[in-house]
Parts: C-alpha cells; sequence; structure tokens
C-alpha cells in the first residue's frame, strides 16, 4: 500500500515534471508562435493606444474579445471585419446609449482620435491567427 | 478553541459575509439587466456591476482563506499568532482597499482585464497586505512546536498564489500575451493553487469532524493534491485554444483538462471515505453537510460542467457564451464558496462557546442555497447551449438570440431568490452565534 512518502514523492514530482513541461510548451509558444499568429510587426503604438484605451474602460466587463469578457454584449474580435470602422466610430463617439437591439452601451462619446485608435486595435486584433475561432455558422441559410 | 489568537479569524469571516451579501445584490441586477430591465444602467452599468460581482467574490474568499488560516495555524502548530495586532490591521487594510477599489469601479477607475480589474497603484497595496498575512503565518508557523502536512499545504498554498499575482502585474502591448499571463494568475489560482489551500482546509475539518488519524488523512491529501497540479497546470491549456497561440495547447490542454476531474473526484471519494471511516462523529452537523458538500458539489461543478467544455471541439463554440457563466458558478460556489461557509460553520461554535450544532435554519441555509444554486446552473446552462446554438450555428445576430433567451434569466432570478434566502439564513445564523469570546478557551 502507497506510504505517506511515497504520497509526497508523488506530489513534489508530479508538480515539478508538469511545471517544467509548461514552461517549456510557454517559452516555444511565445517567442515562435505569438509574433507571427498576431502579425506583431503591425502593433503599432495607435494600436497600443487603442488598448489602453479598451482597457481603461472595461470594454472586457461587458464585450467578449479572444472569446474574454462578459457576455451582455457582442464578440468583438471580428467586429472591424463584420461591421466596419464606420459602425464601431458611431458607437464609440456617440453621446448616447448605443442600442441597436435594445440592450444600452455606455455612451463614451469619445474624440475622433481616441475612437480611431480603438478602431485601429481591433482591426489589429481580427487579424490574428486564432485556430478558427469564431466558427463560421454552418447551419446559416 | 485552544488559543487566544485565534479570534481573529471571526473578524476576518465577518468581513466575509458581508462581502457575500454585497456580491449578490451585483449579482441581482446583472440578472436583471440580462432579462432586460437595465434601469440602473445610467448609475450602474453592466461592466461596473460584473467588475464588483467577480471582485467581491475573490475578496470574500481570500478573506475566508486568511480567517481559515489564522484559526488552523496556531491548532496545527501549538503556537499563538505572532501579532494579533498586525493580524487586526491587516483585516482593516485588505478592507479598505477592496472599499476603494469597488467604489473607484463605479467612476471609470480601473483596469478592464477580466478578474484583475484592480487598478495598478491598489494592486502595490494588495502585494503589502499579502506580504503581511503571509509573514504573520509563516512566522507563526515555524515558530510553532509541529509542522503539520496539512498547515504545510495550506500554508504552500497561501504563498503560491501570493505568488502567481506578479505576473498579471506585467504590462503587455499584445492582447494575447496579456491574456496568456492573465490565465497564469487566475487558472493556475483556481485549478491550482487554491485547491491546495481548499485541501488543506478539507483535511483540517476532516480530521476533526471524522476522528479518522491524521496519517492516513494527510497521505490522501499528498495523493490529491498531487493529482491537481498535475492536471491542472498543464490544463491551463485550455484557455490557450482559440487566443492566438498555437496548436499544441489544443493537444496538451485538451489531455489534461480531461484528467482534471480526476483531482476533484479523488477529494469527493476522500472526503466520503473518511467520513464513512471514523468512528468518533462530532456533533457539529452543520459544519459536516458543508465539508461533505464542497467535496461533492467541487466534483460536479468544477469537474464534470469543466470538462463538458473543455473538449476543443466542443469550446469552439462554447468559449465566450453563457455556458461558461454556468461551470464558474458552480465550480466556485462547490469549490470555494462552500469550503469557506464549511469552515466558518466548523470554527464559529468554538470561537463563541455557543454550540449550534443542529438548528432547522442552519440546515435550511445549507440546502436552499445549494438547490438554488443549482438551479441557477441549469438556467445558465440552456441559456447559454441556446445561445450556442442560435448564434455560432445558425448564425443570428448576437442581440437577436439574447432577445430569445431572455426568458431563462428570469427563471435565474427565480433560483438567485432561493440562493438568497439559503445565504440569509447562513448570515442569520452567523450572527446568532454572538462575537468570539474569551470563555470559549479550551484549557
Amino acid at each position: 500500500m502507497l506510504s505517506k512518502s511515497q504520497a509526497k514523492l508523488f506530489f513534489l514530482g508530479g508538480t515539478i515534471v508538469t511545471f517544467a513541461v509548461f514552461l517549456i510548451l510557454s517559452w516555444t509558444s511565445l517567442s515562435n508562435e505569438v509574433p507571427k499568429r498576431t502579425h506583431e510587426e503591425n502593433l503599432t503604438p495607435q494600436v497600443v493606444r487603442g488598448k489602453q484605451i479598451w482597457e481603461a474602460n472595461n470594454c472586457m466587463g461587458c464585450h467578449t474579445i479572444l472569446g474574454e469578457g462578459a457576455y451582455y454584449a457582442p464578440e468583438l474580435t471580428k467586429v472591424y471585419e463584420r461591421r466596419g470602422e464606420g459602425y464601431i466610430k458611431a458607437a464609440l463617439m456617440s453621446k448616447t446609449p448605443w442600442s441597436p437591439r435594445g440592450r444600452k452601451m455606455v455612451a463614451y462619446g469619445f474624440k475622433e482620435e481616441d475612437a480611431n485608435d480603438v478602431v485601429a486595435f481591433l482591426k489589429w486584433i481580427g487579424e490574428t491567427d486564432l485556430n478558427g475561432f469564431p466558427p463560421k455558422p454552418d447551419l446559416k441559410k | 478553541m485552544k488559543y487566544k489568537s485565534q479570534k481573529v479569524a471571526y473578524w476576518f469571516f465577518a468581513l466575509s459575509m458581508l462581502l457575500l451579501s454585497l456580491q449578490i445584490i451585483y449579482g441581482f441586477i446583472m440578472g436583471f439587466a440580462h432579462m432586460g430591465f437595465d434601469n440602473l444602467h445610467s448609475v450602474i452599468p453592466f461592466n461596473t456591476a460584473r467588475a464588483v460581482h467577480t471582485n467581491l467574490l475573490v475578496v470574500w474568499l481570500l478573506s475566508g482563506f486568511m480567517g481559515a488560516a489564522y484559526y488552523i495555524i496556531p491548532e496545527e502548530s501549538e503556537n499563538e499568532l505572532v501579532s494579533v495586532k498586525l493580524a487586526y490591521a491587516q483585516l482593516i487594510s485588505l478592507a479598505i482597499v477592496g472599499v476603494i477599489a469597488i467604489v473607484g469601479y463605479h467612476f471609470n477607475y480601473w483596469e478592464g482585464r477580466k478578474f484583475l480589474e484592480i487598478p495598478r497603484p491598489l494592486d502595490y497595496l494588495v502585494v503589502v497586505n499579502v506580504l503581511t498575512f503571509l509573514g504573520i503565518i509563516v512566522t507563526t508557523l515555524f515558530k510553532g512546536k509541529k509542522r503539520t502536512t496539512t498547515s504545510l499545504v495550506l500554508t504552500m498554498g497561501l504563498v503560491f498564489a501570493a505568488l502567481l499575482y506578479l505576473p498579471g502585474m506585467i504590462w503587455f502591448d499584445n492582447q494575447t500575451m496579456d491574456s496568456f499571463f492573465r490565465w497564469w494568475v487566475v487558472h493556475l489560482w483556481v485549478e491550482g493553487v487554491w485547491e491546495l489551500i481548499m485541501g488543506g482546509i478539507l483535511a483540517f475539518l476532516l480530521i476533526k469532524i471524522t476522528g479518522v488519524d491524521r496519517e492516513v488523512i494527510e497521505k490522501w491529501l499528498y495523493v490529491i493534491v498531487g493529482l491537481t497540479f498535475i492536471s491542472g497546470i498543464l490544463g491551463t491549456g485550455h484557455h490557450y485554444y482559440y487566443i492566438g497561440v498555437g496548436k499544441v495547447w489544443l493537444i496538451v490542454g485538451g489531455i489534461f483538462s480531461a484528467l482534471e476531474p480526476l483531482a476533484f473526484l479523488g477529494m469527493a471519494l476522500f472526503a466520503i471515505a473518511m467520513y464513512r471511516k471514523g468512528e468518533k462523529k462530532h456533533p457539529n452537523k452543520i459544519a459536516l453537510s458543508w465539508t461533505l458538500g464542497t467535496a461533492i458539489v467541487s466534483f460536479v461543478g468544477a469537474g464534470l460542467l469543466g470538462l463538458a467544455h473543455t473538449i476543443p471541439q466542443v469550446n469552439m463554440y462554447t468559449h465566450g457564451t453563457l455556458v461558461t457563466a454556468m461551470h464558474g458558478h458552480l465550480a466556485f460556489w462547490g469549490a470555494y464558496a462552500m469550503i469557506v461557509l464549511a469552515i466558518i460553520s466548523y470554527t464559529l461554535p468554538n470561537l463563541t462557546g455557543r454550540k449550534y450544532y443542529d438548528t432547522t435554519v442552519g440546515l435550511l441555509a445549507f440546502w436552499l442555497s445549494n438547490i438554488g444554486m443549482l438551479g441557477m446552473t441549469v438556467a445558465f446552462g440552456v441559456a447559454g447551449v441556446a445561445q450556442v446554438y442560435l448564434e455560432r450555428k445558425v448564425g443570428l445576430e448576437f442581440g437577436d438570440v439574447q432577445k430569445e433567451i431572455q426568458v431563462h434569466f428570469f427563471i435565474l432570478i427565480c433560483c438567485a431568490t432561493m440562493f438568497t434566502t439559503g445565504i440569509g439564513m447562513f448570515i442569520y445564523e452567523f450572527f446568532k452565534h454572538g462575537r468570539p469570546s474569551d470563555e470559549a478557551l479550551i484549557k
């Protein structure tokens, strides 16, 4: 029967081995794959400013991006492709709550310059290779 | 209780109860908003309610874990806490940082990263707070007479939890990198080191409640936390399927996530086996219910419902939908909320000297909150599956789909009302016990 010291060895050994594998996999992903898949060469200062505005206003508190966030408002990873620049800017610059289907968005009333930054961020993120996410609706007529 | 300084725990638990109540209120705000009643939008928009709801959860659980540590460590190491004053100062500063953060969320003062919304300047205060806490715990442990496996596992969990907070404080320009390291905090907390904390508290409770030999319980504790780390660390991969990192995570994440329920199954079987093996049953039936309950509900909520959508082919469709909220609610409830309520139920009579071991209200609190939460989980699940089908398969617009599933939020709110009644009863019992008293000391 298993003794307490064998059980301890199982815990410590298992943890160390899996953590080492995790670190190696993380390292290879981040150094080789992420720059290519996210097109890091397109990560301009404007995109970074867009990300800062995105975070400062907690957009993830309602929307998802890369499928992460809250489930109150639409997924935005491909919004640039889906809606285009004009629509996104209208939503961001609106002085009254944007509510195309009844559900209200906070009326941010952004300056055009800030709205452009957010659009640049959304355009950049839309080009990321996400292993096929979001899926194409295969029952759509 | 055996040591005077254990009384500190009571106040951490009281703070937990207060924050839990607030968390539920913000949950209702979101439930009503999903149903179409967003009358509070101009004062508390959804993103504020959401950040408050999840952050209060994290803070009340941490406060509960800290209270548990302040109770367990003196008893296990046979030593008074090294500084009670510092422990109270730490409690007050935790409450202050929490309040500033929560108020700030109402004024657009935050860092919009899911679960880690606390703004950067406050992050540093959190670090100082947690270091103080760990300082007190670790010094007490190492100055004590005994270093038991239970206390070491608990302390290890707390130390790793503090260390893993740090990757979340690094700024990345690239959203994929940002997300990658955010999961180091969030995933490795809840599916890693928090399970050590849960395992430590569970082992302590089982030793006290079932009377089974410590050596047996602690041996199995090692096996369970071993399984947790072996499956959970590489299981982080299930957050990396679709965020812009390589395909290797689809395989690694898929396989190791499938193993994650084993750790929880181990925990459930362990608790049940120890209960059946134990000859000397503790009269505290309420604590026993919560202890066995946490082991079983965490297996269902975290283990099975997690597995239900971490298979890559399924997650492709369910990623970023209400299906996640379904799993999230029962997982956090079963694994972490219930373990905190279990340790509170066990320690309160010992801290106050009032032995409400078997009250109807206390047992009703257990059943109503659990049935309510199960109902909420089902409502989220039905809404989530309908959302996945209509939006991701049929291709309807997000907003149109949300209108179709509004009705499920009515059911959700009904179940949440039942849940809240249960929690209300738990809090009523909490205050009925009165304040901790030196008369409750066992010489």
